[in-house]
């Protein structure tokens, strides 16, 4: 596009009276020969808004660059529809607010950003969004359990439509067997029944759900709106095409033959809860070492759950589940002796009052460690505990069954770890640490990473952010039900609905070329300059997302439909090939090299700063709205994400002859806060390449600083910012200053 | 488009905390028009005020930062501040909605500069930090507040102060003359995020809270330790300001109490084992108690139980508290408990005692201004006469940040099949 630059400097919020306004109109105006540029002394208000609309109504401009606020605040005000490009200058918050007025030195810093912004909007186009061929809008679900029911239900109703899989020859999952359902509804101390055939009516009867049963996702390839997927069954190979997927494979009971210490395989009227479930559902519950009728039982919560000996993680459903199944001996026939053994009763919310009638009930809560269950010689058997603090013994009486609460493992954990692609000879070794994907056999993803969607903590494709907990690592699939993270039926319904709308919210913005969270709506993307790329692999191994695949020859083969526009991929390639319409490598090196750089003997060090536009720019803000100061050296650069930090930046700064450079990323590790999942902690691993840099250049290591910084660290900026500064005067100034 | 043009299509959120902020966007982003009314002068609702989240102990500004960012590259949004609905009457897919909306005094030519505060000389008692401190008259709610607008209160209009907050504005954005508004929406769907408030702790007699001052609930706990608090975040006693050494948890404050909450809180459990590290993680020396009847950590965040056990200076107590204490020359505050572990009564002094007060559905006081079914307590309930009338989050049932975030998901979804049916 060709382009017409308009600068408008705001003189408001006392910019006017801190700056020379004149002498940064000349930046504009001469260096940059802007062919607009005007001051305003209230620019955001509808006259000087009205003031920018008619110089692109009359003038042609179509490049806006508006230096005055942040662009966390009037960002609505400063949008002049999608075909004008933006480019906010930070004046206020990050020069005036924290810089002395009328100073020389803010006055350089408040000309620098005008110039990194003006070189901004030189290297930008506006974006043009991504259009795929032969869009689908379809929702697939895979796994037909209650999860799987309730989201191809929900999606249908809101008119999508739906290819469901299941596995087995029926829908229902686990809910097949299962005889009745904890309360949801006042007064919340009965039990109810499941209504499983009314929703796979109510799913059969719905125009727009198709469904496979006896079936298998043999593999899907493609990308959110261009997913091929092959379906097994019986024999036969369907293919569909869809836009995006639920996967609601669920979960399977633990194990109980690895609970021997209960005396599980030994003891023929020790059980676990799933068989009990089954008995009940059939109408016959007898002890099955002699097909008699069961008088008395216990149960045992925490059958392997919270052990680190098998799963250390609380299954969150079998305390509710056991209390659940007391109250079918309850309700058979109240004089029926039930002891729970327990650690902690997690009957939350209103399964509380569930809890409550089953004391009322009198069923015998024992809160110990199961220690032991023997035999008592006449055929029923005694569970010995220990209490948990004080380590006293407790025992029961005589029991016929014992039932233990066995927790639950995701489908996705069941498999071998897949094995990356090992390195060809010549080739450098993978210095990312790479996702855990085992091979479940529930996608079958033809993606480079490998088949199925990355297991966080115990295999669980969950989400590690609080705020979103549907972002699993795979674009375009979310992970709904106890496959996604342990849950009572319940919240496998409700979490089944949430994940429908995340896939309806896919196709939706997939189909217009915009991107999903967190950058959703955003129609850049990256576009690989092919002939240069030398196979080194580290895009396909890099992203965090798994959105680039690889031909055989080792050549990078992006899908932007499953891209998030973090720019990992542009930062990890040595080559500098990827690049955004509105952010590549050349144009941060530009924004770099528009810096002045004063020499030696002016004894004014220039510190780039480079921030996470998420978390350390805001925190920027807030030092400014705080009105903490700190050093005018620093020149601030957002970045998408520090994981789109290129090497090359760090090369340009420190041969212009930068004294310093700044890396305020967020915090990496278990605890990761990056919006990107992995871009801190890539950008950290960057860290040990700067060191070439530097001894090639025979420059010092601390000249080059990685931070992590949350958006709520603003307190603590003006001391990270002058500690560096004050090591960096330690080295003395960049000897390539002038060059 | 011609969806999005029609009233009947669009969707109707009450409340922008982590549910309401939540709907709203989920649904904006599939494509639907969007409004949210928010009570306060600034989106967000309670997790803005809060300094962390369990179990990752991360800032809930960071994630609100996204979803601010969500909305204002969102056209499909549009939110009213200070505003509340006062009545909803239709059917699924046909609703008419009334809209309060208090005056701001502040018009949208504010740039948020700060002037007008410092005209301001009349100080008011600080909502966002739960009283806990002062703020000018004119004021901005918070650092993070978005909209990013100051407020003059409605107690200094019609004083010479207030003019001269006017007259401190170079920009003409204070309005001493704005009017309560009302206005109508015609939509297709209303979503009720209404979220939450404490129990009221003074309703526990034998708590004492109120009367001892060094007995605060967890929800003040969240503002004493946070950065942009009242301490700036040191965590000190009201009553004299030392610095707390050793702090008490009563758990269940309210709630599985028939004679107060009946139900569970859900996340209180996990928010006194974070609120704990608050003290732990700043002073080596510090040492935290807490007396709990279950410890409730489900799923994955029985990991963060299990990190907080490997603390020492962290002690678990199975009991319910039966008195607090305060002794008013030392401002020492004695908590009694039989623990259950043992059958011993145990007096144990502290220099700080939080309450973990429980969560009380908003609705519970504030019915909703339509036929909205509840539950004894006030939670809306899943099934409602009226389909198009949606609970979301904590108004349905007592939540944590992901799963409410998870339920108003599923609310969305649900509103957006409602604006099909007419």
């Amino acid at each position: 596009m060709e382009k017409k630059m308009g600068v408008y400097i705001c003189t408001g919020c006392g910019i006017g009276d801190a700056l020379d306004v004149e002498a940064l109109a000349k930046v504009a105006s001469g260096e940059f020969k802007a062919p607009v540029c005007k001051q305003h002394p209230f620019l955001c208000s509808p006259e000087g808004v009205a003031a920018i609309k008619a110089d692109i109504d009359g003038d042609g401009v179509n490049a806006v660059v508006i230096a005055a606020c942040s662009n966390r605040v009037m960002a609505d005000v400063f949008n002049f529809g999608p075909d004008k490009l933006v480019e906010r200058v930070n004046l206020r918050e990050q020069v005036i607010w924290s810089h002395p007025a009328n100073d020389e030195d803010t006055q350089m810093m408040a000309e620098d950003q005008l110039r990194m912004g003006c070189t901004k909007m030189n290297d930008m186009q506006p974006p043009e969004p991504f259009q795929g061929e032969n869009l689908s809008k379809r929702i697939l679900v895979v796994g037909g359990g209650i999860t799987g029911i309730t989201a191809a239900k929900e999606a249908a109703k809101a008119g999508y439509e739906t290819v469901l899989v299941e596995k087995s020859d029926q829908l229902g999952g686990y809910m097949k067997n299962v005889f009745k359902l904890p309360p949801t509804q006042p007064p919340y101390d009965e039990i109810k029944e499941t209504g499983l055939e009314a929703m796979v009516e109510e799913l059969n009867g719905l125009s727009g759900a198709k469904v496979y049963t006896n079936a298998q996702v043999a593999k899907i390839s493609g990308a959110p709106c261009m997913f091929d997927v092959e379906i097994q069954q019986n024999g036969n190979t369907a293919t569909e095409r869809v836009g995006a997927i639920v996967l609601a494979t669920g979960s399977e009971p633990y194990d109980a033959s690895k609970l021997t210490n209960y005396g599980y395989g030994s003891l023929p009227d020790v059980i676990a809860a799933p068989q009990l479930e089954a008995m009940f559902k059939s109408g016959s519950v007898t002890r099955p070492s002699n097909g008699e009728t069961v008088g008395s039982a216990a149960f045992i919560l925490c059958a392997g759950s919270r052990d680190p000996e098998h799963l250390p993680y609380c299954s969150a459903a079998c305390c509710v589940e056991s209390l659940k199944q007391a109250k079918y001996f309850k309700d058979e026939n109240p004089s029926t002796p039930v002891y729970i053994f327990y650690k902690d009763i997690r009957a939350n919310g209103n399964y509380e009052l569930l809890y409550k009638q089953l004391q009322k009930d009198g069923v015998t809560f024992v809160r110990g460690t199961v220690t032991g269950i023997e035999d008592d010689g006449s055929g029923a058997m005694v569970v010995s505990a220990e209490d948990v603090l004080t380590g006293s013994p407790i025992m029961s009486e005589s029991v016929d069954l014992v039932v233990l609460a066995t927790g639950m493992v995701p489908t996705s954990a069941l498999g071998e770890p897949y094995k990356a692609q090992a390195p060809k000879e010549g080739e450098e070794k993978a210095e990312t640490p790479a996702d855990t994907i085992l091979v479940s056999n529930l996608l079958n993803l033809q993606y480079r990473q490998g088949p199925e969607v990355p297991g966080l903590k115990y295999g669980y494709p969950d989400s590690h952010f609080v705020c979103f907990p549907y972002e699993s690592r795979r674009t375009g699939i979310y992970p709904a039900g106890s496959v996604r993270a342990p849950m009572d039926y319940g919240r496998c319904a409700v979490d089944a609905a949430g994940a429908a709308l995340k896939a309806i919210q896919c196709v939706e913005l997939t189909s217009q070329g915009k991107a999903v969270h967190p950058r959703a709506g955003d129609m850049s993307y990256p576009e690989f300059f092919m002939q240069r790329c030398t196979q080194c692999k580290r895009c396909t191994e890099e992203c965090p997302f798994g959105a680039i695949n690889e031909d055989e020859k080792g050549n990078p083969l992006p899908n932007p439909t499953r891209c998030r526009r973090c720019g990992v991929c542009m930062g990890a390639c040595p080559e500098r090939i990827i690049s955004f319409k509105n952010y590549s490598v050349g144009m941060i090196g530009n924004v770099i090299k528009s810096i002045n750089v004063p020499d030696e003997y002016d004894e004014k060090p220039r510190i780039v700063v480079l921030a996470c536009e998420n978390d350390a720019y805001p925190a920027l803000d807030m030092a400014g709205i705080r009105r903490l100061s700190y050093n005018p050296w620093v020149r601030i650069i957002p970045v998408r994400c520090l994981g789109s930090m290129n090497l090359v930046w760090i090369a340009d700064a420190l041969s212009k002859g930068i004294d310093g450079i700044l890396l305020l990323g967020c915090k990496h590790g278990d605890d990761y806060q990056c919006h990107f999942v992995k871009g801190s902690e890539l950008a950290n691993i960057r860290m040990t390449k700067v060191q070439e840099t530097l001894n090639r250049l025979v420059l010092e290591a601390d000249r080059v600083r990685l931070e992590q910084l949350s958006i709520t660290d603003y307190t603590k900026l003006p001391e990270l910012l002058d500690s560096f500064s004050e090591r960096l005067a330690e080295l003395g100034p960049n000897p390539y200053k002038g060059y | 488009m011609a969806d999005a043009l029609n009233g009947n299509r669009s969707i109707l959120v009450v409340g922008s905390g982590m549910s309401g902020l939540s709907a709203a966007l989920e649904a904006a982003e599939a494509g639907f028009q969007v409004y949210m009314v928010e009570k306060e002068p600034y989106l967000g609702g309670r997790v803005a005020r809060m300094n962390k989240y369990f179990p990752k102990l991360c800032p809930p500004n960071c994630g609100l930062e996204i979803n601010f960012r969500r909305i204002k590259s969102n056209s499909n949004i549009r939110f009213f501040t200070m505003a509340e609905v006062t009545k909803v009457e239709g059917e699924a897919g046909s609703f008419d909605v009334t809209v309060a909306m208090k005056p701001r005094y502040v018009n949208e030519k504010c740039t948020a500069c700060g002037a007008c505060a410092e005209a301001a000389t009349t100080t008011i008692p600080n909502t966002f930090n739960a009283g806990l401190d002062t703020v000018k008259a004119a004021y901005l709610p918070h650092e993070f507040a978005y909209p990013m607008r100051y407020v003059v209160a409605p107690q200094v209009i019609g004083t010479e102060e207030a003019e001269k907050i006017k007259a401190a504005c170079p920009f003409d954005a204070i309005d001493l003359g704005m009017q309560e508004q009302t206005f109508d929406l015609k939509v297709g769907a209303v979503i009720w995020a209404t979220g939450w408030k404490p129990y009221d702790a003074e309703k526990i007699p034998y708590y004492g809270f109120g009367k001892n001052k060094n007995v605060i609930t967890n929800v003040m706990m969240e503002r004493l330790a946070s950065p942009s608090g009242p301490t700036g975040g040191v965590i000190q006693r009201p009553s004299d300001g030392a610095v707390v050494k050793n702090i008490a948890f009563i758990q269940c404050a309210g709630s599985r109490d028939e004679n107060h909450l009946p139900y569970c809180s859900s996340i209180c459990c996990l928010a006194s084992l974070k609120q704990s590290t608050y003290l732990l993680d700043a002073d080596p020396e510090a040492k935290a108690t807490i007396f709990y009847i279950d410890i409730r950590a489900l799923g994955k965040y029985e990991d963060f139980f299990v990190k907080a056990q490997a603390n020492e200076r962290l002690t678990l107590i199975k009991g319910k508290a039966g008195e607090i204490t305060e002794d008013p020359q030392t401002g020492a505050v004695t908590v009694q408990v039989e623990d259950q572990s043992t059958g011993k009564i145990l007096k144990q002094q502290f220099d700080l005692v939080v309450l973990a007060t429980g969560m009380v559905p908003t609705a519970s006081g504030d019915k909703a201004p339509a036929e909205v079914a509840y539950d004894d307590n006030g939670f809306i309930l899943a099934e409602q006469a009226t389909s198009g009338l949606i609970g979301a989050g904590c108004a349905r049932r007592p939540s944590d940040v992901a799963t409410s975030v998870q339920d108003a998901t599923a609310a969305a979804l649900k509103a957006i099949q409602a604006t099909f049916r007419r």
